[in-house]
């Protein structure tokens, strides 16, 4: 019914390889899209901007960037702060070594620098699998964590070893206030999320999902495994070390080596478990799910009146969260993009379902 | 299946509910003090009595009618000592029931990130005792406020202690510093480092990884150097570890001394004995009893209206600190009241100049029942710390007693510090300093 796809022909190899082949998927994202940028920005607070969309935007990119390397790879990261940490760190770096140099440049440097990291902790995936390479790519975490805070070049020789960005502006506009934090995020998210999507829907895309899927099948069909599983690290990383970058520049703003630590990249993986291995939008949906949901969860106290101590609240919060995840693992195993999946698949036959 | 919709449809109508709930309370004429917490966590133990203390206090506060008749409304927002928590709450309660009155922000992390925002939102930044050692520079620090002392003159009165204790000679001695490997940790290694070069005893920096269980290798390097004495910059579990290793390799307790945030009871209590001698730096002078902790008692836990669960609480350092914290806040919205009208709300930037203006006289503080436990102080443009009077604490088995005199940290090793590091922070953030005449 809502998704009736009569009608609705392929005359050509292009229209039938969108993104979005079907019609009202297509408008759907285009009208959300629209709202997201032109909509948005006039609806929210402060707060939700701040505290609410800008860490969901970015962590969403984190998301999408470890989905690719796990969920499409199947090269299990526990390293996500830890390439976070680089491309932060390193965009910092650039940031003020060279004056006037411009944000997105900055970024960029920092998403490069990431993604030398990340190659070289991928190395051992050439030969290790699974939950060895899983505990390879912790050594990633603990080196960072060493690094950034004991290097003191790498903080510029902060006394405390807590750096801060100055003002962001690109091309000359400042990006001072929330709802342009907020435009800037949505835009790096929407590039680099169509970037990624294209990436995964197309050759080196298939030589991931083959590698992760056996691996020996697939370089016995041709695929060079080191290419295709460095390649996955290299892409991963960098989206990862640009979200890191955005998470210290734009919604931090100054930050501490704790900032990137082992928590962050547990957190990351279960985003994407909960979101979905292997989809992109089962990235943003994690992200959600996990940035969205204990924040709405510490409110709800204080909306109903309840005269709970912060402890207690916070106690009730972790519980609440942890109960929703077993229960939505329970429900559907293959994260939330598959249940939007089977929502979407609902809709096509309704309301006559067989 | 039918259980499965069941529960979406309950999740749904839940989500719908809490939306509608979050129409805001109809606004009163009350003073809104936001109180940043951790009471989980690994720095629970010591956030627990610091967020109690501060709470007594501004329910003694309103208790005795307020601030000239002006009632406090405090909102807690648990932080768990995360940054980025930290920085959510601080957005979620800045402009809450009329904007906030300023943030203690009771955490180094969440300092740096909050004095990003802070010039922009008007908002100041209470660190009594924490956060940028630099930010004592009112020129380029306009919104920041390390009142009472930072850790720059905490290790400075500890150096004084020992050198007291050394008759006036360092030279040729060991000082170790086995700091949290943070940002917190590493404040005080560019004063230390300044007075080993004025002083002529060595350095040995020994970072302990967060949250720092793991000391074992640590205290090798103490048990194979023998330093002369330890100072120990640790928070949470980090203390009593170190306490206990230092029991175990025998290093003796009289030679440690701990910043202020490693000498709260519950870090020794249960060593109990195993910890006689060890030694940590108050700020002013928080091991002391007062008249305001009796005035806590007889007001609010006598009828059963105090914070803490348990009375002993009452008295302890990190109680007593914060207490001392939330005075200092509430003098600073009465000061501004002064000057733009007793008995009104003040705003966020009249109570910066509250900060700014501040004048605690001795019998103000006598006033106030802080007299043993805070020496006079003023506050100015220039001089956001107020007054930098440290002493010297000691376990003697089951509580803190107060053992030196008073300290005053050596500003001419301090002022151009700061000023150094001041400046480069308005370098790097394009601040141009204010002027103060």
């Amino acid at each position: 019914m809502f998704y009736r796809e009569n009608g609705q022909f392929k005359t050509s190899y292009a229209a039938d390889q969108q993104i979005f082949p079907v019609l009202q998927d297509k408008w759907a994202i285009l009208g959300l899209l629209l709202v997201a940028f032109v909509l948005v920005p006039f609806m929210f607070s402060d707060y939700t901007f701040k505290a609410v969309l800008i860490p969901f935007l970015i962590m969403s990119l984190g998301a999408i960037g470890l989905n690719i390397l796990v969920g499409y790879c199947g090269q299990i990261s526990l390293g996500t702060g830890a390439f976070m940490a680089a491309g932060a760190y390193a965009a910092y770096n650039f940031h003020v070594r060279f004056e006037g140099m411009p944000l997105i440049l900055s970024l960029i440097g920092g998403g490069l620098v990431s993604m030398l990291v990340g190659v070289l902790f991928g190395l051992p995936s050439l030969r290790i699998r699974g939950l060895y390479l899983a505990v390879a790519t912790l050594a990633a975490q603990f080196f960072m964590d060493w690094l950034t805070s004991r290097a003191a070049w790498v903080s510029n020789y902060s006394s405390s070893g807590s750096v801060s960005a100055g003002k962001l502006s690109v091309f000359g506009m400042a990006i001072e206030t929330p709802v342009q934090k907020y435009l800037f995020c949505l835009a790096i998210l929407c590039v680099l999320g169509l970037m990624a999507k294209n990436l995964v829907r197309g050759a080196i895309g298939r030589e991931w999902m083959a590698m992760r899927d056996m691996d020996v099948a697939a370089s016995v069909i041709g695929i060079r495994p080191m290419y295709a599983k460095l390649s996955a690290f290299a892409v991963s990383s960098f989206i990862v070390g640009i979200a890191g970058a955005l998470w210290g520049f734009v919604h931090l703003g100054a930050w501490e080596p704790a900032a990137f630590s082992l928590d962050r990249s547990f957190q990351l993986l279960f985003m994407i478990i909960i979101g979905g291995l292997g989809s992109i939008v089962g990235s943003i949906f994690g992200a959600a799910f996990f940035v969205l949901l204990p924040i709405f969860l510490t409110q709800v106290p204080h909306w109903l009146g309840l005269p709970l101590s912060t402890a207690t609240a916070t106690y009730l919060e972790h519980m609440v969260f942890g109960a929703l995840i077993v229960f939505f693992l329970i429900v559907e195993p293959h994260g939330l993009a598959k249940l939007w999946a089977t929502a979407r698949q609902k809709l096509r036959l309704w309301p006559f379902p067989h | 299946m039918s259980f499965k919709k069941a529960v979406i449809a309950a999740a749904t109508a839940a989500l719908g509910l809490g939306a509608m709930m979050a129409a805001p309370v109809a606004q009163a004429q009350e003073q809104f003090v936001p109180l940043l917490v951790y009471r989980t966590g690994q720095f629970a133990p010591l956030g627990i009595p610091w967020g109690d203390g501060k709470q007594d206090y501004l329910k003694l506060v309103n208790a005795k009618g307020g601030i000239n008749g002006v009632k406090i409304k405090f909102e807690e927002c648990e932080t768990a000592y995360d940054t980025a928590k930290g920085v959510e709450c601080y957005e979620r309660l800045k402009g809450r029931d009329g904007g906030a009155s300023g943030f203690d922000t009771q955490s180094t992390g969440i300092t740096f990130a909050v004095t990003d925002k802070a010039a922009g939102d008007k908002m100041p930044v209470i660190t009594p005792g924490y956060g940028l050692s630099q930010s004592a520079d009112g020129k380029v620090f306009e919104w920041n406020f390390p009142l009472l002392g930072n850790y720059w003159t905490a290790a400075d009165s500890i150096v004084q202690d020992i050198l007291k204790k050394e008759k006036g000679n360092l030279k040729g001695k060991k000082i170790a510093l086995v700091y949290h490997d943070s940002p917190y940790g590493k404040e005080p290694i560019a004063l230390l480092q300044k007075r080993a070069a004025k002083d002529g005893f060595e350095l040995m920096l020994l970072p302990v990884t967060a949250p720092g269980v793991e000391q074992k290798s640590t205290w090798l390097q103490i048990r194979q150097n023998r330093p002369d004495y330890v100072l120990l910059w640790s928070a949470g579990v980090m203390t009593p570890t170190a306490v206990r290793e230092a029991q175990a390799t025998g290093y003796p307790r009289e030679k440690m001394y701990a910043i202020w945030w490693g000498g709260s009871d519950h870090d020794v209590k249960d060593i109990g004995a195993g910890a006689k001698g060890y030694n940590t730096v108050t700020i002013h002078n928080t091991a002391e009893r007062d008249k305001v902790h009796d005035d806590v008692k007889a007001t609010l836990y006598d009828k059963g209206q105090g914070t803490a669960s348990d009375v002993k609480e009452l008295g302890q350092l990190a109680h007593t600190r914060g207490m001392m914290i939330a005075m200092l806040q509430v003098e600073a919205i009465r000061t501004a009241q002064e000057k733009y009208g007793k008995g009104k709300v003040m705003t966020s930037e009249q109570v910066r100049w509250g900060l700014e203006n501040m004048n605690m006289t001795q019998e103000r503080l006598n006033e106030l029942g802080f007299g043993k436990m805070i020496r006079p102080f003023k506050t100015s443009c220039e001089n956001h710390l107020g007054a930098d009077w440290a002493r010297i604490a000691t376990w003697d088995g089951s509580k803190f007693n107060v053992t030196s005199d008073w300290y005053q940290s050596d500003k001419t090793l301090i002022d151009p510090l700061v000023k150094e590091y001041a400046e480069k922070y308005a370098k790097e953030k394009n601040v141009t300093p204010r002027s103060c005449s």
